[in-house]
């Protein structure tokens, strides 16, 4: 099976996030990056489908800029088999990256196109559905965990109230969110191996944002709490304030 | 083009309640521009009549798509059931609720129609002839004030943020034929869950553990001050316990797991990492218990108690079962 993963480099979770002083953007200064979180276990995913069927290629598919060449080799050194970064700046705008995306995509053919659920930083949770839409392909979001049967995948999801497990015919578009596997970290003969995997760059095709960003700002601070007491004797204080000055019971 | 279009859910034929607050956040941008509220409901025949109550939130038209192979969601026919209603209609935004079936299907009917989608908006506001979305980044670490240069904007607002509000007037009902559409996903099995808890991120009171509690055993105590609340109560869990393989990551609270805003959050015996506080620092009401008095739950709590969670959990559901009588 033939498969496309694509990623995208974002600040690490434990990062602070500053606005810019113009408040035209996020200061990048001193954060660290890394692979969506979302974005490795669809690596992973793949990685796994890949074994478990027996054969085809796994392609990650990035659009960023130079420095996502970093993230990039992270992906093959977990044992994806080439690269494609196109070579661009991102954009608020999804349908935009969308776009750029997908004539890529719409070239390489691949049987499977996985995304992580979605993006850590702009937590726009919409690219995946949007690629399909684009390409004319069936898509399944929040997928948990994949399995090959022959011209299809089957999807395990969490539903409200429990599981389900959907069947997809190929090709088509996978969102990917935690499973069962963590992913896998590089091996030192992964990462040697990931300096010779081809990495190929072209020009990215991205259409002009159509959201028209005016200004970021940090969240509102929330009022200074107070320490109720001690233990279980402060219980029916917290349950009075709760009721009578918070009025949530 | 003064017209706004609310997008309604329904699960088993009846709505759900972030339908209420859809309408009242489309109420409230129609108000902003001096216009008039539409309603789309999807769903099997008799939808229409239960989505006629969106009027008492301030929904002028109910149109309801109604065909016995649309109860549960689908998302080629519920795409294109949308899309033709946002086409037929001119409309100034189109709202759509932020929930798991949104995700999925305010995207497909953005880029069906190549417009641009505001996911998540936390606030709306009309300036002068535009309408401004403030919507979180990073998890909440930050937020963005944006506008969207496209007719319609598709906007898809976040659970518990846009309160309902009544707004009565009578609306009316409108059946449209609807098509379904073939599907290359198709479900095989549904597997019931141990319980029937609301998603987190869509539940108005969560009860939230961290690795303080030392053992998934001792989720029980949770659970039972979740029974105290009431219904509709969501648990919640910090990433540690959920990479620990305690609780389903469909638990996580934070910024790899679910931004959440109930009306009140208990964060128990979790300390608060900053990815943690990202997915819930816009809850009403935070109670901490915790006991370090320095874990840094406690400053964005409204109220803390300092202690053994396995002493006060016990007692504080049953003084909340006390009060609430």
């Amino acid at each position: 099976m033939n498969t496309v993963v694509c990623i995208k480099r974002v600040p690490d979770s434990e990062a602070r996030i500053k606005v810019a002083p113009d408040g035209q953007s996020i200061d990048p200064t001193g954060l660290k990056f890394i692979v969506s979180p979302y974005d490795e276990f669809a690596v992973e995913a793949a990685l796994r489908l890949k074994e478990q069927s027996g054969g085809g290629e796994t392609v990650a598919l990035t659009l960023g800029d130079a420095a996502a060449g970093e993230q990039v080799r992270s992906v093959l050194a977990m044992g994806a088999d080439r690269a494609i970064r196109l070579d661009g700046e991102g954009s608020p705008d999804g349908l935009s990256v969308a776009r750029a995306l997908a004539s890529e995509l719409r070239e390489l053919g691949p049987d499977l196109i996985l995304f992580g659920m979605k993006a850590m930083d702009d937590d726009q949770q919409q690219v995946g559905p949007m690629v399909a839409e684009l390409l004319g392909l069936p898509c399944v979001t929040v997928v948990a965990e994949l399995e090959a049967e022959d011209g299809k995948v089957l999807c395990h999801r969490e539903i409200e109230g429990g599981t389900e497990v959907v069947e997809l015919e190929l090709p088509a578009v996978v969102t990917v969110t935690k499973g069962p596997y963590e992913p896998r970290y590089p091996s030192l003969k992964g990462i040697m191996a990931a300096k010779k995997k081809p990495l190929e760059e072209k020009p990215a095709e991205v259409p002009a944002s159509r959201i028209k960003v005016r200004r970021y700002s940090e969240p509102p601070a929330r009022p200074e709490g107070k320490i109720v007491g001690e233990g279980p004797d402060a219980v029916p204080e917290l349950v009075r304030l709760l009721r009578d000055e918070a009025k949530v019971l | 083009m003064s017209r706004i279009l609310a997008i309604a859910e329904q699960r088993d034929g009846a709505l759900k309640r972030i339908s209420q607050e859809v309408v009242t956040a489309a109420r409230q941008v129609a108000d902003g521009i001096g216009g008039e509220v539409d309603v789309v409901v999807v769903g099997a025949a008799g939808i229409g009549a239960a989505a006629k109550a969106l009027g008492n939130y301030g929904a002028d038209r109910v149109l309801a798509v109604e065909h016995e192979a649309l109860g549960a969601y689908s998302p080629e026919s519920y795409t294109k059931a949308i899309a033709d209603q946002v086409q037929a209609g001119d409309y100034f935004a189109v709202l759509f609720p932020a929930t798991a079936v949104g995700r999925d299907l305010a995207p497909r009917v953005a880029a069906r129609l190549d417009v641009p989608l505001a996911s998540e908006a936390t606030a709306l506001e009309i300036e002068g002839e535009e309408l401004v979305i403030r919507r979180p980044v990073y998890a909440g670490k930050a937020f963005v004030d944006l506008t969207l240069d496209a007719a319609p904007r598709i906007v898809s607002v976040r659970a518990n943020i846009f309160r309902a509000h009544e707004s009565p007037r009578e609306a009316t009902v409108e059946t449209v034929a609807a098509e379904p559409q073939p599907s290359k996903a198709r479900v095989r099995e549904v597997h019931a869950g141990a319980g029937d808890k609301p998603d987190v991120a869509e539940a108005t009171v969560v009860v939230a553990g961290g690795r303080g509690l030392k053992d998934p055993e001792n989720w029980k105590i949770l659970e039972d001050l979740a029974d105290a609340l009431g219904d509709g109560v969501a648990l919640g869990a910090s990433r540690a316990v959920v990479d620990a393989g305690w609780r389903p990551h469909a638990e996580q609270v934070g910024q790899t797991g679910k931004v959440v805003s109930p009306q009140l959050y208990f964060a128990v015996a979790l300390s608060g990492a900053i990815q943690h506080l990202a997915g819930m620092r816009t809850a009403t009401t935070i109670v901490a218990v915790n006991k370090d008095p320095d874990a840094p739950i406690f400053k964005v709590a409204d109220y803390g108690i300092v202690g053994d969670a396995f002493e006060v959990i016990p007692r504080l559901a049953d003084e909340i079962r006390n009060a609430r009588g």
